[in-house]
């Protein structure tokens, strides 16, 4: 059903450390097999070891380059996938049903079986989240591992996403943002967690972590000066200073017990 | 956004095919007999074989039934509806007219409006996609009607209407573009709010997620030059409306001249709803660094 | 209208069966859960128990399943039909394949058995495939450390026992600030991952040093976008810095290291510069509380840094002082580095200070009572929370070794190793260079090798030369041109055996390098050495046997081929006597076994160099009799013992499986692996934690784990005495001398302390015409050219940019789409360009290895990886360009040997777009057929 439910119990999500992520395509590749073998068609490949292959993925890693006012250039790898909006756009245009929110955690879904592969709710998403499988004809999505983090065949632990199991960085989280004592809402709330395109008036339930400053600007660099207070200027200062420094080392009182 | 021949084919020929359904609703010409199975045989060319073309897009055509299911948030599912429902009692009303010679005016212009819903349900699939910001905005379906009407009006025949409305077109077409043409930038839409990195300093898009291409630029990124869209947007203008506005106030041989206008007409709106969608700038370029940032 | 959705199917069966492994997708050696469906590979994740990962993977990890199922697997042996580089072979049965290679080999063994050259690459098998070749009797083996980051190695065990690389790791759990140098992915690929993440989780800061600004660089805190080659220079002027300051641990340099220990400062002595020592051998310091020399580990021996000690009027001084003259000198301020290294005087002080507070300021303390190896008691554990790494960025120049050396020095000056929040080292390193063998070379005829190929020389009496200088080894390995050069010197391998020189060989045998390609140097001059025949018709290089998995550059230029399996279809064992899978914290090692079977007629390698062995009757591999000791690599790895009661595996030893580290085969031992998730895992006791050198818990473990026969404790070499010998010989001492063209050099680069000189090719070519750095990263998502044939992985690199600064950006008018001509010294390559701004301003760089030749890897011709990737090693020689002195240098380490990848420098011209990249080989008759158009499957539907 293509209405919004008017609010979930929960709001699963992810939390991306984007001062973190390192930009190893790790979760990319590690959501290809399991949604390879898992929830609905297989993610296929066209013309796999030609001039143009070409998949579907479910998550993608970008990478942006910032030029700040002052101080060199910065990289940042940018993971995105769908952010399992409350105001899914992609969800109310669809006209078969096919893709919906659920209503007890907010993941949003495509029921393939319903999908007619219009390619609507791809159009509508501003994230570019939802991909066409070539082969297959239906809307392809990140499902959030909705076959994995309620799965009671898996040990509890390993009851997370397939992204978030695999990131060696640790810089994706799982969790329930609905709910502020979790941890990634406390994450959220001590990184300043923010919503990707906020005007487009989608509620990602996904945040962002924004990179930590850098602190590679020539002002950041006097405060130090102190460390480095010389001891001496030359050779001979300097062996004076070594007798003496070694003379107020513990061990130079033989205090230590010998065993 | 990708100007799949499927969409624009779908485009233009629904909206010929309702915007002719309309007149004939209304009784303009008030046909009947072979005249009018004449016109609706094209009016039904258009609009089913627009509806059709659709489909050819779809990656499962034998599920479109479920298509209807969802006209309480999909303007798609509406769509579909109103075409169903606008081909049926506009069928009715064409039965009658067709094989009975009569005209059951009421059901004529409760087909009428259907027509117009129908068209106005397909302009709000595209009206409604923030994430096209050249589509959001009430000039896109100002755009579609407008051309339907007048497109209807031409092949309804009706000269002078006609003459009107693709004048009236041609003014929300320039409109459409004008507008349109700084709607990404307007939107606030930008690289910056797109990832949420603008606060340390400029941002742009290093390296794409991979070297290849993907659903995604396929269907959202085209870019045009500048040039071309020049040119493209000066033959709509002069074959779209231009040209069959002359061609109408020229007082000769009108059918053949008709006949000429119509043909201008398809040609500068099948130019008209290339541009429609090449334009498009789906904001999900931003993120491939395709779109100015 | 209440809200409906559709039912999910939440607990689906993810799998029938889970098979614990090791993963060969690089060699890291993480450990994999295998999901099995209908007894085919489904799926695979990470090993939550396994000392590596601890669950986590990374893509190419997760993609194995793409490996197993690549096209461009070999499926049968294959013997040459067509000539060398068509890709024309036969299939034979695996009879024919083994007699075809004992006819060659036998008679090889029989008679010269330096006529063969065995080398592999990249491979962790390396002491069954060294055990095997030792017993074939040649000297000619190594594997590919010399191409790859020996500097690092020989660098790390010279100067303190063991090297970053996979051999150590930063206390990610303690450091607060982490300084990494020129490092993209390295060998621990997802440990070093998860330690930036936890590092990043605590708020601790992190300072990049590389002149490229992406992957760990992009995530650090600081960034030091440093010129190419300068590393050393800014290292030595930090440590000026500290000196200048006091902010050293003197407590560290005097019980810990070779600071105290008196120099030999007699300028006449054949033993000037080398360490005082007692009668017993001991080094001997200067004992603070008589002002005598003492044995450095006489009990209560207080070492003095600040005296002399002056002795039949000669003056002899602890090494700490040469090394604080040195050091303190202008030379090394940082207004007199800053430009060369493209740096700022003051942000090398500010790291300095920054270094010096948290070392000093932010000293951390653990309540875990030791006791050092003099007997010395210490209640607690003091760390100093810096810690460092490096890889490739600085060891793969040509002043690469030095510049590790110095890294070190400035590590141990910090007293930030093996201590908690610094540096910590992964048994069974650390292991002086005592405990390590000197190299072997002397071949004779039916009978093994004198000794190990590969060692570390003591001095010029462990050289592999003979009377008359010449090398024993094919690849000139522990000559005067590269002393050090522990891991011999792969790409010399084939021009060598070109050459000629210093002997022809009969039969080059490889595993696992594609050295017609992707590593080497001068990829066209290997093709044609390759290819080369005499006037008769017959190759150069008799003959060539390979073996590898897959259709690669290389298969083609191979005679006969033997088919490896992929990495889940046979045995391996990742060993303590090799590179083992340790942890700081732990002991480990592990296991891969055939998780499925190959579906091909293929065989392990390791058990087809059994299989050989067996029919050549190679000693080491027979009994007295003449029957096989082993069947096959299984069979060697539970029963093959090393030392008595020490094998290639340390888990579940004994009779009953219960001993760990020394006990009898058991020969159930591989199925407890499996049992036990295909590893075996010994922890460190706390005692033992930290200061492993000098701990005695700590040595006291390694010995009863067989990592020993006795403690090793042992001091840090600031000080390499080792090396002063070499230098000693080329003042005139003792009767092995350099060759004359030699004896500056190695008077210069061979120094005891840390020296900084420009990369060589600086010195080679016109820095003026040529004023561009040019380097490569390997990119996280693929390992060399293995990553292409993976379907999901090329989606990711398909093609590679070359990545321009701002300022050549703007300076050559580029935009995007464009393409240029690079060009070195050595040749031109025509390439696509792209812009970076966080980039070095003289400096270029591609991802390394995508390039690839049409009709390799089951690709069609079209393939993007041919037609717009490229390879920068067109640009790089192994030789240096002429210099006008009549001589041919080595783009080598002058002390090791490493090939200086990153010395290259180009120049750039903007080009009209070619059809696709330049240069163009033309295309290989792929011997496995081309791989499918569309892939959509799931396993167990
Ligand atoms: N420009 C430039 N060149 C470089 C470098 C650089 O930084 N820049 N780095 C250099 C370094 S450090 C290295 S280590 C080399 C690496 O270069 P190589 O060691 O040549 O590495 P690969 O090309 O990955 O692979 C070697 C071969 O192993 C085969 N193989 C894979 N799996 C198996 C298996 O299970 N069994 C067998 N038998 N074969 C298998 C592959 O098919 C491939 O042909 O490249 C060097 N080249
Ligand atoms: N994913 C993946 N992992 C791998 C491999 C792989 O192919 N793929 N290969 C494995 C192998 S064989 C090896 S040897 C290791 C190598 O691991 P790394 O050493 O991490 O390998 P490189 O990619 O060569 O990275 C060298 C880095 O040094 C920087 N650099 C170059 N010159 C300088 C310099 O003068 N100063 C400084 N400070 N930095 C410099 C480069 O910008 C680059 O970032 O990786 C291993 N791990
Ligand atoms: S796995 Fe983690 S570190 Fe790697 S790209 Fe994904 S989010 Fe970033
Ligand atoms: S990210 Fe896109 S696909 Fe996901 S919920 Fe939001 S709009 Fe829908
Ligand atoms: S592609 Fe499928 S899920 Fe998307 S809008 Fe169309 S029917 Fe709905
Ligand atoms: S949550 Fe699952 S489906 Fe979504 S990106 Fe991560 S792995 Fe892919
Ligand atoms: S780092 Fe990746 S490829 Fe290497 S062993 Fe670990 S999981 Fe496998
Ligand atoms: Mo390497």
């Amino acid at each position: 059903m293509t209405d919004l439910p008017a609010s979930t119990d929960r709001k699963l999500g992810l939390v991306i450390d984007l001062d973190t992520c390192v930009g190893c395509h790790a979760c990319v590749i590690s959501c290809k097999g399991w949604n390879t073998e898992n929830y609905g068609a297989p993610l296929s490949d066209a013309d796999a070891y030609g001039g143009d292959p070409s998949g579907t993925f479910l998550n993608r890693v970008h990478s942006y380059e910032i030029t700040p006012e002052e101080g060199p250039a910065q990289l940042v790898h940018f993971p995105k996938s769908c952010l399992h909006c409350e105001d899914a756009p992609c969800v109310t245009v669809c006209p078969t049903g096919a893709s919906y929110k659920r209503s007890e955690d907010g993941i949003v879904l495509v029921n393939e079986d319903a999908c007619i592969g219009c390619g609507l709710c791809a159009w509508a998403c501003p994230y570019g989240a939802r991909e066409l499988d070539a082969l297959e004809g239906v809307m392809k999505k990140c499902t959030l591992c909705v076959d994995r983090i309620y799965n009671n065949t898996l040990p509890e632990i390993d009851r997370v996403p397939s992204c978030v199991r695999t990131c060696p960085a640790g810089a994706r989280h799982f969790g329930d943002l609905g709910d502020p004592d979790s941890d990634v809402s406390q994450l959220v709330a001590a990184r300043g967690g923010m919503d990707l395109m906020p005007e487009q008036g989608t509620k990602p339930v996904n945040k962002y972590l924004p990179p930590r400053p850098k602190q590679d600007r020539a002002e950041d660099l006097d405060s130090l000066a102190p460390y480095l207070a010389p001891v001496a200027e030359d050779q001979s200062g300097f062996l004076g200073w070594l007798d003496k420094a070694l003379d107020r080392l513990p061990g130079a009182r033989s205090d230590e017990e010998m065993s | 956004m990708h100007p799949a021949p499927s969409v624009i084919i779908f485009t233009t020929f629904s909206g010929l095919g309702f915007g002719l359904l309309l007149f004939l609703g209304l009784g303009l010409p008030p046909v009947t007999g072979w005249v009018a199975f004449f016109l609706y045989a094209i009016a039904y060319a258009c609009a089913v074989g627009g509806l059709l073309a659709s489909t050819f897009h779809l990656g499962h055509p034998e599920r479109a039934l479920k298509a209807f299911t969802q006209w309480r948030t999909s303007w798609l599912s509406r769509e579909a509806w109103l075409s169903v429902a606008a081909l049926l009692v506009m069928g009715i009303y064409a039965f009658a007219a067709v094989f009975l010679d009569t005209r059951l005016t009421p059901v004529g212009i409760l087909g009428a409006a259907l027509s117009l819903a129908t068209v106005s349900s397909t302009s709000m699939i595209y009206a409604q996609l923030k994430t096209v910001p050249r589509w959001h905005h009430w000039l896109t379906p100002a755009h579609m009607l407008g051309l339907s009407l007048a497109g209807g009006a031409l092949l309804a025949g009706q000269m002078t209407v006609a003459a009107a409305l693709l004048a009236v077109a041609a003014a929300v077409q320039v409109a459409h573009w004008q507008v349109g043409d700084s709607a990404l930038a307007r939107s606030g839409t930008n690289l910056a709010s797109a990832t949420g990195l603008g606060a340390p300093g400029r941002v742009r898009a290093f390296e794409p997620p991979h070297t290849g291409t993907n659903y995604l630029l396929r269907e959202f990124v085209h870019v045009v030059g500048r040039r071309h869209s020049r040119k493209l947007r000066l033959i709509a203008l002069t074959f779209g409306y231009g040209l069959p506005v002359v061609l109408l106030v020229i007082p000769a041989a009108p059918h053949l001249l008709g006949a000429l206008a119509i043909l201008s007409h398809l040609a500068g709106i099948l130019a008209s709803r290339w541009l429609f969608f090449a334009e498009a700038e789906h904001v999900v370029g931003l993120y491939y660094g395709k779109r100015a940032a | 209208m209440a809200y409906s959705q559709p039912a999910v199917e939440l607990s689906p069966k993810v799998s029938d069966e889970i098979r614990k492994t090791t993963c060969y997708m690089c060699a890291c050696r993480c450990g994999i859960d295998v999901h099995m469906k209908d007894g085919k590979v489904a799926y695979i994740e990470g090993n939550r128990d396994h000392p590596v990962n601890k669950g986590v993977l990374c893509a190419k990890g997760s993609a194995g399943i793409m490996q197993v199922n690549a096209p461009s697997r070999l499926k049968k042996p294959l013997l040459r039909t067509g000539p060398r580089g068509s890709g024309e072979f036969r299939e034979i049965s695996w009879d024919e394949a083994y007699s075809t290679a004992v006819g060659w080999l036998n008679e090889l063994h029989e008679t010269a058995p330096h006529k063969l050259a065995f080398f592999t690459g990249r491979d962790q098998s390396q002491s069954f495939t060294s055990f095997w070749a030792q017993n074939f009797g040649t000297p000619n083996y190594a594997a590919h450390g010399g191409f790859c980051s020996v500097n690092m190695a020989a660098a790390g065990i010279y100067t303190m026992g063991g090297a970053f690389w996979e051999f150590g790791q930063p206390d990610w759990d303690r450091s607060k600030l982490l300084m990494i140098f020129g490092v993209a992915e390295d060998h621990d690929s997802n440990p070093i991952k998860m330690g930036i993440g936890k590092m990043k989780a605590r708020g601790a800061k992190i300072i990049g040093v590389n002149p490229i600004r992406s992957g760990y660089n992009a995530v650090a805190d600081e960034w030091v976008g440093i010129t190419p080659g300068t590393d050393g220079l800014f290292i030595l002027s930090l440590v000026h810095c500290l000196l200048k300051a006091g902010k050293i641990d003197l407590s560290y340099l005097t019980r810990f290291t070779n600071a105290p220990v008196l120099v030999n400062g007699d300028p006449h002595s054949p033993e000037h510069g080398l360490l005082l020592r007692d009668a017993d051998g001991k080094m001997l310091v200067l004992d603070r509380r008589t002002g005598k020399p003492a044995a450095f580990d006489a009990p209560g021996v207080q070492p003095d840094l600040a005296g002399t000690w002056r002795k039949a009027g000669i003056t002899h001084r602890p090494s700490f002082q040469l090394l604080a003259e040195r050091y303190m000198s202008d030379d090394y301020a940082p207004e007199a580095v800053a430009e060369t290294c493209g740096l700022t005087a003051e942000r090398i002080r500010h790291i300095a200070a920054e270094l010096a507070r948290v070392a000093f300021e932010e000293e951390i303390e653990i309540d875990q009572p030791w006791t050092d190896f003099r007997g010395v008691k210490h209640d607690k554990m003091i760390g100093r929370p810096v810690s460092f790494h490096a890889m490739r960025g600085i060891s793969a120049h040509s002043n690469g070794f030095q510049t590790c050396r110095a890294l070190h020095v400035l590590q141990i000056l910090l007293g930030s190793v093996e201590v908690p929040g610094g540096f910590r080292f992964k048994p069974p390193y650390p292991k002086p260079i005592e405990a390590h063998p000197t190299p072997h070379g002397h071949d004779r005829p039916g009978r093994p090798l004198d000794g190990p190929h590969l060692g570390f020389p003591r001095g010029p009496e462990d050289l592999l030369i003979d009377e008359n200088g010449i090398p024993d080894r094919i690849d000139k390995a522990f000559t005067w041109e590269n002393p050090l050069s522990a891991h011999g010197l792969m790409h010399m391998v084939i021009s060598n055996a070109h050459a000629g020189d210093p002997y022809p060989i009969d039969t080059l045998f490889m595993y696992m390098a594609n050295m017609s390609w992707n590593s080497s140097m001068n990829t066209r001059g290997v093709i044609k050495m390759l290819t080369d025949r005499h006037e008769d018709g017959r190759y150069v290089i008799p003959r060539i046997i390979y073996s590898d998995a897959y259709s690669s550059e290389m298969v083609a230029y191979a005679d006969l081929i033997l088919p490896d399996t992929t990495y889940l279809e046979r045995h391996d064992c990742i060993s303590l006597l090799d590179r083992p899978i340790c942890e700081a914290d732990a002991a480990a090692d592990a296991i891969r076994w055939p998780v499925v079977e190959p579906d091909r007629d293929v065989k392990g390698f390791q058990s087809v160099l059994i299989e050989l062995a067996n029919r050549m009757s190679l000693p080491g591999f027979v009994h007295e009799d003449g029957t096989p000791k082993w069947t096959d690599y299984a069979d060697y790895i539970t029963s093959h013992e090393r030392r008595p009661g020490i094998g290639p595996l340390m888990g579940f030893r004994g009779e009953d499986g219960d001993q760990t580290g020394r006990g009898a085969p058991n020969p159930d031992q591989l199925d407890r692996y499996i049992e036990n998730g295909g590893f075996a895992v010994e922890h460190i006791p706390d005692e033992a934690l930290y200061y492993k050198p000098w701990n005695s818990a700590y040595q006291d473990w390694a010995v009863s784990l067989g990592l020993f026969d006795t403690p090793q404790p042992f001091l840090f070499s600031l000080y390499v005495e080792p090396m002063r010998r070499f230098q000693l010989a080329a003042e005139g001492h003792g009767d092995r001398q350099p060759p004359e063209h030699l004896r500056e050099r190695i008077k210069t680069v061979m120094d005891p302390l840390p020296i900084w000189y420009p990369p060589f090719e600086d010195g080679h070519i016109d820095p003026v015409e040529y004023p561009i750095h040019a380097l490569t990263q390997r990119p996280m998502a693929m390992y060399h050219s293995w990553g292409t044939q993976n379907a999901w992985l090329r989606q990711l690199h398909g093609h590679n940019p070359l990545y321009l600064p701002t300022r050549l950006w703007q300076q050559h008018g580029f935009a995007e789409g464009d393409w240029a001509r690079v060009s070195s010294a050595h040749g031109a390559i025509t390439v696509p360009v792209a812009h970076m701004a966080a980039l070095n301003e003289n400096t270029v760089w591609t991802w390394n290895a995508i390039g690839k030749r049409k009709g390799a890897w089951a690709l069609s011709d079209d393939a993007p990886e041919a037609t717009k990737g490229f390879l920068l090693n067109h640009l790089i020689h192994e030789l240096l360009p002429p210099k006008g002195d009549g001589l041919r240098w080595a783009n080598s380490d002058p002390i090791t040997g490493q090939a200086a990848w990153f010395d290259l420098r180009v120049k750039i011209e903007k080009v009209p777009a070619p059809d696709e990249s330049q240069p163009v080989f033309p295309p290989i008759k792929s011997p496995v057929g081309r791989g499918p158009k569309d892939l959509a499957w799931k396993v167990g539907k």
